[in-house]
Order: structure tokens, then sequence, then C-alpha cells
């Protein structure tokens, strides 16, 4: 791994001025994945900007609704009373993800900025046309079972691998960021990119912009509601093979409001609007909720290895709706089983 | 209660062995390993230690024209590029994992190609990744199938075991039988990864070398290093006093062994070197992937006429390894017509080599997933079809079993589970989304011995020290010697100091095969009761100085009757599938054990629960993912090469039965450290068939393969 410079930043300001003029500089979170990524060559930087002590690691509620610092760790975040009760989602999509050991490094503003898990991404030794742009994507004819499905290019098709943005998709936080061109406010759902023929950029930050908070709107019935499944190969310490946040009212057995996010399956959280609109105001039946995905999963460009990941998003998606619906997973034949 | 293993009950363990189990043993060294003062190879504190990092092929063919020495030269903290255009020419000792740097071809994907030494770890591992290696390619082929160009039969098997063993008719018998099974089934490449990497501390001191390496045996090491460096053996010394598991990839020396002192005399001073997890993946030995068919033939009582087991291994191209896939299925049940026969294609792929029960473990997932096949085409409780095939002899060999206890292990296990209730047909249980199954297996393995020596003395004070060139890789092997040096001797086990892990001590085999305890212990015990009969005899109120006597084991294992000598067990699975997702989660698992004396309760619970989760692993988890293009395992870390947590192992409940064996060796030990993983992917995968009614036969079975919208 090359040398690097380590700072310790005092303050916002220091930290953004720390990148200003400094290409080769990081800022450093809870170093869950930076760190392995420079171990792996993948990251190669020549400063790290330690920002994990600046004062953002506070979660606050107010008004507005829930404003979490960048640096509140993850175990800390899912501990929280406003999340577990208002949040439920949250909660758990962060207490999916990793170990007790990581979440209690990994800050909120890492987790939302950690890298794919991409085989060919972490293999310096290989092609990648998001850590060398140009150099081609060798895992549409490869490795992909763990890839996306939806929105993907020709020249990438890796997830973002979080849990907790998938979460947050879902619950229509926002992402706060200051830099050298001064504040932003950027939806979560806008935060991300889509890989497109520049899937070196995972999402629209610019160099030496730093993401200080994340907003949630006040809470409401269909935050209140929400939940987090996530599907994967081993039951702890795994990444999603795929996963769903979801949040539903009912009325009357009338969809009054629903949220649909859906996890490893695109570059970004993927916000399953296409099904949202297409329930809103309709029936909450099984058969709706599994024609509305069907509409959502019609935009899938899946590859022989991870085609599964379409029906596995549709069944789960369904269920739990289902269950939010209180039709039971498997559309009323069964009651709660997990 | 879920999220537990079940704890050992000692009581009972003592009581079902008749109380030949001794007192359970705590780890002797348990105390320094816990507390960090324990040192493995990499950490012995050396003066002056410079640092080794390889270089790896990232071609899967072909050849290094050229590695530009002089640019890394110039780096930081550089002393020493070194690759086969630099290197000195070395003997060979036959083995290629000790062949570094002696040639220019690239046999695969991982190979080291060059080794740069450096002051800090740090700069070693950062030149090495800048180092510029020239290289002209050829074309390769990684992927293993059914009808390679490449398949022949090996002329024998790995530990020198029949390529093919066949009696009767098989292929006549199985076309005339009533009820037949004739299936493929599929495992992955599986990998080898020991917690501690492997590694090497080496110093030269004038003309003689000493190591600290993590390995499964030092004489063996000392051995390489003595042929490839052409030195006589008194000036070789391993030292290996603990070890953080091998799984059999410890067994001979990996590369690092030899580049560690090549580049320490090189730049004379200390190296170390160790593995990175993700050059394990290629370096350290793998077991092959591998391809079988089965063919099981029975009448409708269920009486088997013919097993034929033939299966598809892979090798690389400098290197035969010929894993003995089929060698279970000669043992376990009783047929008159029956086949066994291994082919093997040559590959651009990493050496494969040893993994716990190399043969018995891939060979059981395949005959006992046919047996389940065969149970259910014959209406029949799988538990009694595997009774009413049970040989009273060793079928074909024709000796008798020393012992052989495997429907004792069947039945305890049934008891426990419940089995009498099961209701056989698949996909009829149900508890919320979720579908439940339960399936069962039957375990083997050899027991095995090698001559071994040892010494041991009684100390003026009361106090003795026994010594043997075993090594301990975490299995609690030093304790267990502890134990029967003790009771040899007739002594308090804290009057007892045991001396293990240095190749200097009286010479032994490795930690493999299963055969540790038997063959050290053998030497142990023959060594303590020569020096307890000694002292009887000639001072009974104690030495007045230190008395020392040998023992070997050699001629004893020469004079063994010809015998088969096989420990047996039963495993049972009981898994949940989740009907949404497809998502496999095991909820309990039953392992029932015929090992003949188990010498401590505490270090042998845990050899058999570690391989019944190594077991649950290849079933649900493992999979080395060979990239075709590239010619690797492309998912080379454990982050995404998935061994099991503690999540997935919810209760595990352990035992073995009561067995006594006096053909076995003089304590009646088997040997515990591979049995259970054989057998236990097929319990697992088993029971997913039960559960859901699809039966998958390619580990791992994935969640896709069993969901119900995969239907």
């Amino acid at each position: 791994m090359r040398a690097f410079e380590y700072v310790r930043a005092a303050s916002v300001a220091e930290a953004v001025g720390a990148l200003r003029d400094d290409d080769e500089a990081q800022f450093l979170g809870g170093g869950t994945n930076l760190v392995d990524l420079l171990r792996l060559g993948v990251a190669r930087r020549g400063r790290l900007v330690d920002v994990s002590g600046l004062p953002l690691d506070t979660v606050q509620d107010g008004p507005d609704g829930l404003r979490i610092g960048a640096a509140v760790r993850n175990s800390d975040l899912a501990a929280h009373p406003a999340v577990r009760r208002d949040y439920p989602a949250l909660s758990q999509a962060l207490l999916a993800g990793a170990t007790g050991q990581l979440r209690n490094m990994a800050t909120t503003a890492g987790n939302l900025l950690q890298r794919t898990r991409c085989l060919y991404f972490q293999d310096v030794t290989k092609p990648c046309n998001k850590r060398v742009p140009g150099s081609g994507c060798p895992a549409r004819q490869g490795v992909h079972r763990d890839l996306a499905v939806l929105g993907t290019s020709e020249a990438c098709i890796a997830t973002h691998p979080s849990d907790m943005a998938v979460a947050l998709a879902a619950l229509d936080a926002t992402v706060l960021t200051t830099g050298p061109a001064g504040d932003r406010t950027l939806a979560l759902d806008d935060f991300h990119r889509l890989p497109g023929d520049e899937p070196d950029r995972d999402t629209v930050l610019q160099h030496g912009e730093l993401v200080t908070a994340v907003q949630l709107p006040p809470p409401s019935p269909l935050s209140s509601s929400s939940v987090y499944r996530k599907v994967r190969d081993r039951a702890s310490f795994a990444f999603a093979v795929g996963s769903v946040a979801a949040g539903l009212v009912v009325d009357g057995g009338t969809v009054v409001d629903v949220a649909l996010a859906f996890g490893a399956v695109a570059h970004r959280p993927w916000r399953a609007r296409v099904a949202e609109a297409a329930l809103r105001g309709g029936p909450a039946t099984a058969a709706a909720f599994g024609a509305a995905l069907d509409r959502e999963l019609a935009a899938a460009t899946p590859l022989p290895d991870n085609a599964f990941k379409v029906p596995l998003i549709r069944a789960v998606a369904v269920a739990e709706l289902s269950r939010l619906a209180g039709l039971g997973t498997d559309g009323g034949r069964t009651e709660d089983g997990a | 209660m879920t999220g537990t293993v079940a704890a050992p009950s000692t009581e009972q363990t003592a009581e079902q062995t008749g109380g030949r189990t001794s007192a359970p043993a705590h780890r002797v060294e348990g105390r320094e390993k816990v507390t960090g003062r324990a040192h493995y190879a990499y950490e012995y504190p050396v003066d002056e230690v410079a640092y080794a990092w390889a270089v790896c092929a990232d071609v899967p063919h072909g050849r290094v024209r050229h590695v530009d020495v002089d640019a890394a030269m110039g780096l930081p903290g550089v002393l020493a590029v070194l690759w086969h255009g630099n290197a000195p020419r070395m003997a060979s000792t036959g083995d290629a994992m000790q062949d570094q740097l002696q040639s220019d071809r690239v046999h695969f994907r991982g190979e080291v190609v060059a080794v740069v030494v450096a002051t800090t770890a740090e700069q070693a591992r950062e030149v090495a990744g800048l180092v510029r290696v020239d290289y002209a390619t050829e074309p390769h082929r990684s992927v293993l199938t059914e009808d390679d160009p490449s398949l022949y039969r090996p002329e024998q098997l790995n530990a020198g075991i029949p390529t093919t063993s066949e009696m009767g008719d098989p292929d006549a018998a199985f076309e005339r039988s009533e009820v037949r099974v004739d299936e493929v089934y599929r495992t992955p490449g599986l990998h080898n990864n020991a917690m501690e990497p492997h590694a090497t501390t080496a110093v030269w001191t004038d003309d003689r070398v000493t190591l600290w390496d993590s390995n499964q045996g030092s004489t063996p090491v000392r051995d390489a290093v003595c042929q490839v460096f052409e030195l006589p053996r008194d000036r070789v010394r391993v030292v290996s006093t603990h070890v953080g598991g091998g799984f059999g990839s410890k067994g001979t020396p990996r590369p690092q062994v030899v580049l560690a002192v090549l580049a320490a005399r090189h730049v004379g001073r200390p190296v170390r070197m160790a593995l990175t997890r993700q050059q394990m993946f290629a370096l350290v030995g793998y077991r092959t992937p591998t391809i079988q068919r089965v063919r099981l033939g029975a009448d409708r009582t269920g009486r088997l006429q013919v097993i034929d087991h033939r299966a598809v291994v892979q090798t690389a191209t400098h290197q035969e390894f010929a894993e003995q896939v089929g060698v279970a299925t000669r043992v376990m049940y009783a047929a008159r017509h029956r086949r066994t026969d291994h082919h093997v294609a040559v590959l651009d792929v990493p050496i494969p080599s040893w993994m716990r029960a190399p043969g018995e473990c891939p060979g059981m997932y395949a005959l006992e997933s046919a047996m389940d096949e065969l149970a259910v085409r014959l209406g029949m409780d799988p538990v009694e079809l595997r009774i009413r095939n049970e040989p009273a002899t060793d079928p074909e060999r024709g000796t008798p079993f020393s012992s052989r206890n495997l429907v004792a292990c069947l039945r305890r296990g049934a008891d426990l589970v419940g089995w009498a209730d099961r209701d056989p047909r698949p996909r009829s249980r149900r508890e919320g989304e979720w579908w439940i199954g339960t399936g069962v297996a039957s375990s083997t393995y050899p027991a095995y011995a090698s001559p071994a020596s040892a010494s041991a003395t009684a100390h003026p004070d009361g106090g003795y020290t026994v010594r043997v060139n075993a090594t301990d890789i975490g299995t609690g092997a030093r304790t267990a010697l502890l134990v029967l040096a003790a009771e040899a001797l007739g002594a308090a086990r804290d009057r007892v100091r045991i001396l293990i892990g240095d190749s200097d001590l009286p010479e032994a085999g490795v930690a493999g095969g299963s055969m540790g305890t038997a063959s050290w212990g053998w030497a142990v015990t023959k060594v303590c009761a020569a020096l307890r009969a000694e002292l009887e005899d000639r001072f009974p109120d104690g030495p007045a100085e230190d008395l020392t006597v040998q023992a070997s084991t050699e001629e004893d294992l020469q004079d063994r009757a010809d015998v088969t000598r096989q420990a047996f067990g039963a495993q049972f699975a009981t898994v949940r599938v989740s009907d949404v997702t497809g998502e496999i989660r095991l909820d309990r698992m039953v392992g029932v054990f015929a090992a003949g004396r188990i010498v401590n309760p505490v270090t042998a619970r845990s050899q058999f629960l570690g391989g019944m989760t190594m077991g649950v692993g290849m079933a649900l988890l493992e999979e080395g993912v060979m990239d075709a293009a590239f010619g690797d395992y492309a998912n080379h870390d454990l982050a995404t090469y998935h061994v099991p947590v503690n999540a997935d192992i919810r209760d595990i409940h352990v035992e073995w039965i009561d067995e006594h064996d006096e053909q076995v060796n003089p304590m009646g030990t088997k040997g515990i450290g591979e049995i259970g993983i054989v057998g236990a992917a097929a319990a697992v995968a088993n029971a997913v068939h039960h559960a859901t009614g699809i039966r998958v036969r390619s580990l791992p079975v994935h969640l896709e393969d069993v969901a119900s919208w995969a239907r």
C-alpha cells in the first residue's frame, strides 16, 4: 500500500479546506471500506483527512424531522429510539448490515459512500471501468450473480452495497453537504448515480464536498410502518443478494400511500416509483402488488446468472407489502412466519 | 435456544464411554493464546528483520519474459527483487510448491513470479504491486468439464490409493436392478482458509538456518529446505510452536517457505514472509472441483446390487494431484457388483491439494446424496436403507473391520432427532413461510497411523518431560498428548511437560490424515510406559538425575494385522427454506460418531463440530467461482468466499458412542479431525430436498435453486 499522510480535521471548514487543493486527498470516516481498498491498491491516496471526530455525531429530532450527523456510527443510529419508533426500516437495515464490530466503526456518510463489492472492482489485476475508466467490464461475461439487473449500462453492472441507503431512499431522506462551492441539499434518490458511461462516479458529490448530515422528513404513518427485508446467502455478515424497503398505508382496502425501494439490484438504491404510482389509490391486494412489481421490473436487464433477482425482488416486495396490508406473506395463506 | 451451540456434557460423555474417556482437559496453551503471548510464525521477535512479498502472475498461462528489477530497486526500502532471471538455481524436491523462481513458465494465474524484499511489509507490498512483469501469454483452459480433452486415468490417486476398483459386472447388474439411481453430482473448488495464513520467519546464522513456520509438520518442512538448499539436516531447524489451522494446506511447505529462506540468504538479514488471504486461494492448495456420476441399483427390498462411482477432478499442468474421491465408496455398503474410477483433467489452474478429508468429503457428498435418492425411489426410510446394506466385512478387500459401528451411530442419531416421527414426504412440513426438512447421511474416515518416535525424561524432582515432534494446529493435540503421557506415566498432568513443534525433537509425522493422536500418542504412550517400567524397576524412589528413554513405533506399525480400520458416523440435519426468498437456514445438526476412544472430550467435541460446520459451509456457502476468462478463482477473499458464521450454526449436537478397538493402536483411538466434515453436506442437501421437494445436485445449494419462484 502506498504511504500516505494522515491528518485529523478539527472542523468542517478545515476538512473541506484540506481537500480543496489536493486531488490525492480523501475524507476518512470509520475506514471500514476505504482502508480495505487502500490495502488492495484499489484506492491510492496521498492524504487521508479523518472526519470521524468532527462534531457531526449527533441525531437531532426536530420539527423538520430527524437530522442524522454524518459521523453518527451505524450501531448508534440503529439503536436510536426515534429511529426505532418512527423509521423502523432504517434501524432494521442498519442491523442487517455487516457485523457488530463494523457497525460500531462505520459512519452514516461512510455507509452512503462505500464502494461496490464487485469482484472485478476489487481486483486490481483485472479490468474495471469503475476503477480504471475505459478498461472494460469483464463482469457481463464473467462472474455477475450478485450484480445489477436495473439501471445498468454497457460500461458497468455494479451494485451499491449499502442496506442503510435503501431504507433511506424509501424514507425520502435528503443528504446535506458542504464544499468549496457551498452547501447543497440532495434527495437521496439523486445522490447516488446510475453508471451510464461514467461508472467511476458513484455519486454526484464533487471532490472536496463533505457530507454533513442526512435529513429524514417528519415521521408519518408511512415511515412508522416501514420495514426492511434483506435476502442473503449467509445468515449474517453478508451483502444482500436482494433487499426491499417498504412502507404502506392502507385505508378501507385502498392504498393511500406507499414507498418501495430495492437494494443490491442497481448502481444505487432503487426507488420503485413506477410500482408506487401504480399502487397509489388502487386495491391493496397481492394481485395488485404483483402487477405493480411487474411494471417496475419490466425495465430489468438481467444477465444469465443474476436473472433470478427479478423474481426474487418481486416475491420479497409482494410478501412485505402483503404483510403490511395484513394479508400475510403469501396472499393470506399463512400467518407471519419469520 | 437459537444462536448458541449446545454446551458439552462431559458427564454424559464419560458415562457413554464407560469411563474410558479421560477427564476433560483444557488446552495447555490456552492462556498463552488468549492473552496474545503465544507467538505464531510471523510474530517471533527477530532483530533487523526484512519483509518479503510475493509478486503473483496475472496471466493464467505463458512465460515471464522480463521483470524490471532496476526500476523497483530505486523505490523506498527495497532490498531485493528476485525472479527466475536472477534467482539462483536450486535443487528440486519434485514438489512444484517448492520449485520457486526456477523457471520462466507461468502455470496458473496467481503463481509467484517474483519476490520483493524490503525494510517494511508495507514497502514490500507496495513495490510488489508496482513491479513491471513482462509476460508472453499463451491460451488457457481453466474450467473443469466432464468431457475435457485432457482427461486421463492417473496411475494412482493421492496417498498411493488405487485409481480404480471393480468387482462383478456393475454395468449388467445396473441394467438388471429393479430400482436405480443414475445421477451426476458436482462440487466446486473449495478453499483452505486457516485463520493463520501461511507464514515463515527465516533466520540464517552462518551456515545454519532457523525457520519459524506455520505448518502441519516441521519435519517435512525441514527436509524440503535441506533438499532445496542442499543442506545437511543438522543445519536446518524448523520451529512451529503454535499453528493457527491448516486443514491439510500446511501438510507440506507452501511457497513462502523456500522464498523466505532464499530471500533471507540473499539480503543477509532475517526475513518474514506471509501470504495474504487473497494469495492463499491460488498458492496453498484447494479441494478440486468434482463431477461425480453415481449409479446405484437395488432390489425392491432395498438391497444394493451395484454401486458405481466415477469421479472427474482437475489438476494443474505441472503437478498431479488426483483426489481419491471414490475411496469411501469402497468401504461403505455391501453390494456384489461395484466400481470406483477416477479421471483427471489437466488445466491451467492452481495446484489442488489436501483439504480436510480429501476424497471422503466430496465422495461421500455424492454417494450419500444418491443413497437418499434411492431411499426416495424405494419408498424406504433412508436410515433403514443404510442399515440394510451394512456389510459384514470390508466389501472390497474382504478383510474384517477392526470395529464398525455405523449402525449404532445411525440409530442413536435417529433417536436424538426423533426420526421415527418423520413424515418422509418432501414438502410436507411448513411453519409460516418456511418449509422444514430433515436429512441424514453417513460419515466415515480411515483410522491411519504413521511411525513416530518420542523421548521421555524423568526428573529428580518428580516431574517429567516428554518430547515428540507433533504439531498442534489448533486441534488440541498438545493437550491430548499430555493426557496420554500422564496416564502412561501414572503421573499427575501438572507434573508432565510436553514439547512439540520443533524439528529438533524426536521425529514424527504430520498433523494430517486424522492420525496425529494415533501416531504421536502411540509413541508417547510407548515411551512413557517404558520410562515408568524403568523407574519402577531401577529407581523406585525416583531417579537421582535425569533419566531419559526413547521409543519408536516403526516396528509396531509393521506388525499390525490386516484389518480395515475405519471410523464411522451419522449426521442429521434440519433445515428450513423460505417460500418467499428460497433462503436456506440450518436449524439443527446432530452428529454421532464411532471413532474409538476419545482422549479429551473438550477438544474432541470442537474437532467434530468444526468439521460439521465446515460441511454446512460446503453444502450452502463455500464456492470457488472459476473465472473462465481470467483463469482464477474470482472470489478470493472471505468477504466473497463465504464460510459459515455464528448465525448460520444455531444448534449443533455432537455425541460419540463407546467404541473399544484394540486393533487400531494401544490407545484405541481412531482419529477425529476429518470425519466431522464427511457426509455433513449430504445431510444438509438431503434435508433441503425433504423440505422443498427439489433435488439440487450441485453444491453449494443456492437460494435461487430452491425458491418457489424458480420452479
